[in-house]
């Protein structure tokens, strides 16, 4: 019953093999065997987004993914998009726009409005509003988080990086 | 919550995974997208023994065309059945249905059979599967048999699936150049399970509407056919008369429960609202 499983995940870049408890969610074993606490737990069963990572490129909920579902998989979390500078215009968007209070669901919205971005680069404030629904806020009321989102859609991106 | 402990297998094959289920029966679960069962498991709704893990199973994640049919596999996505030119093109209702499942993340790992399979009332597949007269094709280690969508949904988070089987596929018919999809749902945030919601196809050709299907969501056990409603339609221009007379007899079609928002009166409101509008859209 407790057996674990091997699994080999790229995290970041970095390939990690370790044993696994079958039942450990994804967003666990980011956070505890990995030490990367920059996504967050909250809800546990999907509703509130503070979990997004990505896996192979795609976002998904961290605590509705089995760390062993991962096996042969890549992963990417907060830390290693802010490392390579992919989020850095969000960022500063979030900053400028108070898009933040208490932080917590932040890394999570980051990940959720980086593939809107990709995906929809001229969505309109109601698409975004879509889009970002399935992650919950409980600080800002969501205006100021929808605001930076739009910043970032209507902006040139070299004026956005001066 | 953290769900309790588990056995875990991830076969490379549909026999290895059919072979499973039956040294397990009840005490396995199949695990594909996992955005409902990982959701049930963390709430320790259910605590199964071992998680089949189907995500290496070649051939269940393929949309299509044969002849008349698209077939769809159990572990294609909800949000590459919202992508595909193929569904847009050959079965409408699927594509209009898939923005209504929860969010842009779990769209991602939530497949077609675990929807099924899951059978949940308030689910949107589901009931397009009714509507669209789907066939879900469903194997076990005696062979493969298909059951009709009709069929398949028995009661709350009950089907007709027996010991030992899964899905593996779901076929469905490619529309008709006069035949209409439209795609209802009432929500309080997008994303949410529908309060109601309305699967809805018609031929519509010399201003007549014929064939319908109206199945609702939400309002029972399991997805609900509007039988009075359909007859009270069927072979009628979609005028007002035609649209207060399926009206009136949805009262006889649904017999929805409150739940924790929704009084049963305001539901059955709701429904018909629902019936103006994709009437409205069957016949534009």
């Amino acid at each position: 019953m407790d057996e674990q499983i091997e699994a080999t995940i790229t995290v970041n870049g970095t390939r990690v093999t370790r044993r696994i408890e079958p039942r450990m969610h994804l967003i666990d074993f980011l956070r505890e065997e990995l030490g990367l606490t920059g996504s967050h737990v909250a809800c546990e069963h999907g509703v509130c987004g503070a979990c997004t990572v990505r896996v192979d490129g795609e976002i998904r909920r961290g605590c509705l993914t089995l760390a062993v579902q991962a096996d042969g998989k890549t992963v990417d979390t907060v830390e290693g998009l802010s490392d390579s500078g992919e989020l850095a215009v969000l960022q500063q968007a979030f900053h400028e726009r108070n898009a933040l209070q208490c932080g917590y669901c932040t890394p999570g919205m980051l990940l959720t409005a980086q593939a809107l971005i990709k995906e929809h680069p001229a969505a309109t404030r109601e698409e975004i509003r879509e889009y970002m629904s399935g992650n919950l806020c409980r600080c800002t009321g969501y205006q100021a988080i929808i605001d930076a989102i739009e910043t970032v859609l209507r902006t040139p991106r070299k004026e956005m990086l001066r | 919550m953290k769900p309790s402990a588990f056995a875990y297998a991830r076969p490379r094959a549909l026999r290895e995974v059919l072979a499973l289920l039956e040294r397990h029966g009840d005490d396995a679960k199949l695990l594909a997208g996992g955005q409902s069962l990982l959701a049930s498991l963390n709430m320790r709704l259910s605590a199964p023994g071992i998680l089949v893990d189907i995500g290496a199973i070649p051939g269940l994640d393929g949309i299509a065309l044969k002849g008349r049919t698209l077939a769809i596999g159990a572990r294609v996505t909800h949000r590459a059945i919202e992508r595909s030119e193929l569904v847009a093109q050959h079965v409408p209702l699927l594509a209009q249905a898939a923005p209504h499942i929860a969010h842009i993340a779990i769209r991602n790992a939530g497949t077609l059979g675990g929807s099924l399979a899951m059978a949940d009332p308030a689910a949107e597949w589901p009931a397009c599967c009714v509507a669209l007269q789907a066939t879900i094709v469903v194997a076990s280690k005696k062979g493969k048999r298909r059951i009709a969508a009709g069929e398949f949904f028995k009661d709350l988070y009950t089907t007709a699936l027996g010991a030992g089987e899964m899905i593996t596929a779901v076929e469905f018919q490619r529309a008709r150049k006069d035949e209409r999809h439209v795609f209802l749902e009432l929500v309080r945030r997008r994303g949410d399970y529908a309060i109601v919601g309305l699967a809805a196809r018609a031929r519509f050709a010399r201003k007549a509407l014929s064939e319908v299907q109206l199945v609702y969501l939400g309002v029972g056990v399991k997805p609900e056919p509007a039988k009075a409603a359909m007859a009270a339609l069927e072979g009628k221009a979609a005028d007002e008369a035609a649209v207060r007379a399926a009206q009136a007899a949805l009262d006889s079609d649904l017999s929805p429960s409150a739940d924790l928002y929704t009084s049963a009166d305001a539901k059955r409101h709701m429904a018909r609202v629902l019936l103006a509008r994709a009437v409205a859209a069957l016949a534009g």
